[in-house]
């Protein structure tokens, strides 16, 4: 127990003095101490006399999380409502940068089981790849993981030091030559048709190729379409602000539920730590490996930096590629296309979520 | 070779082709759609809508 309030104390002083994911963290490390103090009654409860009680931490993660997963995927309209995908529909090119970004989930899956851990868990660490929080909690739930606790502190925590990990690994991987290449932008129009059509499409497409990814997808999608719709001004604005806020000063606390000590504080906690670091490197790598291959084919060069934006953690990444190519080069200015490979990375990881719950029922 | 070794692998294979079917497809329909629309631009992206 004084271990897990040693956790939470340093959950909530990143979340203070380093700023890193405060709305979650916070949260979540608060929620670390209120969980593991002796006979917590925030939790269940069997008390001499009365019986069982119930503890409203225990019922948020049973009502919210266990029994549908309806918070991470509420969170998803909001995340929708919030996305412009204006710079990828300018260059559909760049989804597949978003596509070959989610490589890390999947070689961290199998080290994950090379470490000994069972494919159910081992897909719900991988899954932290996605570098998308509610992914990781939703997934890891659905597969029914214990580790769902030490799963979403690595996801919140390593999408928060995305501008450390990045760059490390982009140097490792690029030279100064690769980073200093310049892309145009010359953005196509967008219509208004096109920003309506492509979130009704995407669901409709996900959902006929990969319909374990649908209520993840469709979820997104929904909060998009309110936001493109253009008659939904004020439900889009709730749904940006309101509901992310909501869900989001919950669902931190919710997760603390899983934070228990018993299930907390053990070698596997630190292993799972050292996988999802592995997953954003992996899926940095692998974004940056497809831009490189695709070059070898096109005229003109993309930058490899971009492939690494293909990773989900909206908008930090697209802001660590703007950053490196000015490093590289003042006048290189390559935030639009690192935007857009972000925002497909956004959709990817979602997809990636869907197929991993999709295929693990076949696989277990 | 472990089951579980075995079947990771085959998630990663059958995972990252379902992706980038899916994405592909998208990508289609996304060009598809920037064709039919002639990309033309209806109005300015105020970002609240």
């Amino acid at each position: 127990m004084a271990v897990m309030w040693v956790i939470g104390g340093t959950l909530v002083y990143l979340a203070i003095s380093k700023k890193l994911e405060p709305p979650l963290l916070l949260p979540m490390g608060f929620g670390a101490i209120l969980v593991n103090l002796p006979l917590s009654g925030a939790l269940d409860q069997n008390l001499p006399g009365i019986g069982e009680v119930t503890g409203i931490i225990d019922w948020l993660f049973k009502v919210g999380i266990g029994a549908s997963e309806a918070m991470p995927l509420l969170l998803f309209i909001g995340i929708g409502a919030m996305i412009d995908f204006g710079p990828l529909l300018s260059n559909p090119r760049l989804l597949l940068f978003g596509a070959a970004a989610q490589f890390g989930i999947f070689a961290t899956v199998t080290i994950a089981v090379l470490l000994g851990f069972d494919l159910k868990d081992a897909a719900s660490i991988g899954i932290i790849g996605a570098a998308d929080g509610p992914t990781s909690i939703l997934v890891s739930q659905v597969l029914k993981s214990k580790y769902i606790g030490p799963i979403a502190v690595a996801a919140y925590s390593y999408m928060a030091l995305v501008p450390i990990i990045q760059p490390f690994a982009i140097r490792l991987c690029t030279t100064e030559k690769e980073r200093k290449i310049r892309m145009k932008y010359n953005p196509k129009g967008v219509s208004r048709l096109t920003r309506i059509l492509f979130p009704i499409i995407t669901t409709v497409i996900a959902g006929l190729v990969a319909p374990a990814s649908i209520a993840l997808v469709g979820f997104l999608m929904f909060g998009n379409l309110i936001r493109e719709c253009g008659v939904l001004g004020s439900l889009s604005d709730t749904a940006q602000k309101d509901l992310v806020n909501l869900i989001t000063l919950l669902l931190g606390i919710t997760i603390a539920a899983s934070m228990k000590a018993e299930l907390f504080v053990s070698l596997d906690t630190m292993k799972i730590m050292g996988l999802g670091l592995m997953a954003f490197v992996f899926d940095t790598v692998a974004g940056m490996s497809f831009a490189k291959l695709i070059n070898l084919f096109l005229k003109e060069k993309v930058n490899p930096m971009v492939g690494a934006a293909g990773i989900s953690a909206f908008p930090m990444s697209s802001r660590v590629i703007q950053k490196m190519g000015l490093e590289a080069d003042p006048h290189n200015h390559l935030l639009m296309h690192a935007v857009g490979a972000n925002v497909s990375g956004q959709i990817a990881s979602v997809i990636a979520g869907g197929v991993i719950i999709g295929l693990m029922s076949g696989l277990m | 070779m472990n089951t579980d070794i075995i079947n990771s692998l085959k998630l990663m294979g059958m995972g990252m082709g379902a992706i980038f079917l899916v994405i592909t497809v998208i990508y289609l329909a996304v060009h598809l759609m920037l064709r039919l629309t002639g990309g033309k631009k209806d109005e300015p992206d105020t970002g609240r809508r």
